[in-house]
């Protein structure tokens, strides 16, 4: 009976928290632009964080703004140009392509160009047909008959 | 046999020219402050308010009032611990001729909780502190929802807008002001502006 009534009394408590996550906004694109903005978006006093996640006085101003914009139908391209006039392009994570970001898009292709670039020459330069010349057959001989002499000094190198 | 030779001086010169960048780039990270945040807002006019004075009854400040004189916004609070530090220095500029202009944030209100604001408590609280310190102020403008901070891109306090005899923003700082700061940053732009020396 115990377990039954928690198992009921959790049932009303999850309804209740939907109902109110629901009349915040009026319909569910507004919900879900929020949520999107609210990831998006980043706070300008705890850096590393996103104004979901900081308790940051200035991101709870930011939150605030974001519903009272999404509830007056805005869009999100708006939202975010609306926070950039006042924060800076700091407080977007989606940085845009200018001079001086530029690099965050060239550098990631530039080392993928790179590496496979490396991995390419290497096998071709391995790959490379060997001839193989009287010329080599000699040096062959030559060699093989120099170790045979002193076969005790290598045994003795390769010891070591 | 060249051609070999040119390659591996290039598979060679590549990553090391790579690695150079990189050193420069993360080299110059490390002088870089975090914290250093621009407002959105330079080179852009002050926002539109309308705010009420913070130690008067019955007298509000709008933009248009602050139009014709180079000053200084100061954002601070009594709750902020380096605002306390950087006053006396502040009070010094004023006395070699810097205008500057309290936007006093308030950090923790909440009208849903915390019912009618008590102003009389924190006109108390600011004037045992500014009587500690120095006042800097030629007026405090009371920013209660922090609207016009916001409007202004503060993050928190203390910050510091430069704005000129136009209303236009010219600088922003966050952090406390000091000599070093002020000589570096603001004295070159404030000369220029009033045509004196500091």
């Amino acid at each position: 009976m115990k377990y039954f009534l928690f198992v009921v009394l959790m049932g009303f408590s999850a309804v209740t928290f939907a109902v109110e996550e629901a009349q915040t906004f009026h319909n569910a694109q507004q919900a879900q632009l929020f949520k999107e903005l609210s990831l998006e978006l980043r706070c300008p006093k705890c850096q590393n964080q996103n104004i979901a996640d900081s308790n940051a006085i200035v991101a709870k101003d930011l939150r605030d703004k974001v519903i009272e914009l999404v509830k007056q139908d805005k869009s999100k391209d708006f939202i975010v140009e609306f926070m950039i006039d006042r924060y800076g392009y700091f407080v977007h994570y989606k940085p845009p392509v200018t001079a001086s970001t530029l690099v965050l898009w060239i550098v990631p292709i530039l080392f993928v160009l790179f590496g496979f670039g490396s991995v390419i020459l290497r096998q071709k330069k391995s790959s490379v047909e060997q001839k193989w010349s009287d010329k080599d057959e000699a040096q062959l001989a030559k060699l093989i008959s120099k170790y045979q002499d002193s076969s005790s000094q290598v045994k003795q190198e390769s010891g070591q | 046999m060249s051609e070999d030779s040119k390659n591996s001086k290039l598979v060679f010169a590549v990553p090391l020219i790579i690695f150079f960048l990189i050193c420069i780039f993360l080299f110059k990270g490390l002088f870089s402050n975090p914290r250093e945040l621009q407002t959105g807002r330079l080179g852009q006019e002050m926002p539109a308010f309308n705010l009420p004075d913070l130690m008067q009854d019955n007298k509000s400040w709008s933009e248009k009032d602050l139009l014709g004189k180079v000053y200084l916004i100061n954002v601070w609070g009594t709750w902020c611990p380096t605002c306390l530090v950087e006053l006396p220095y502040l009070t010094k500029l004023r006395e070699r001729g810097v205008e500057i202009i309290g936007l006093y944030l308030e950090q923790g209100y909440d009208p849903d909780f915390d019912g009618e604001f008590n102003i009389q408590a924190l006109r108390d609280e600011v004037s045992q502190m500014l009587a500690r310190t120095g006042n800097p102020y030629q007026f405090n403008i009371f920013d209660l929802n922090r609207s016009l901070a916001f409007d202004l891109g503060v993050s928190g306090a203390p910050e510091t807008f430069l704005v000129d005899s136009k209303g236009v923003i010219l600088l922003h700082h966050t952090g406390d002001l000091n000599e070093r700061t002020w000589r570096a940053k603001f004295a070159p732009k404030f000369t220029e502006l009033k045509e004196v020396k500091l």
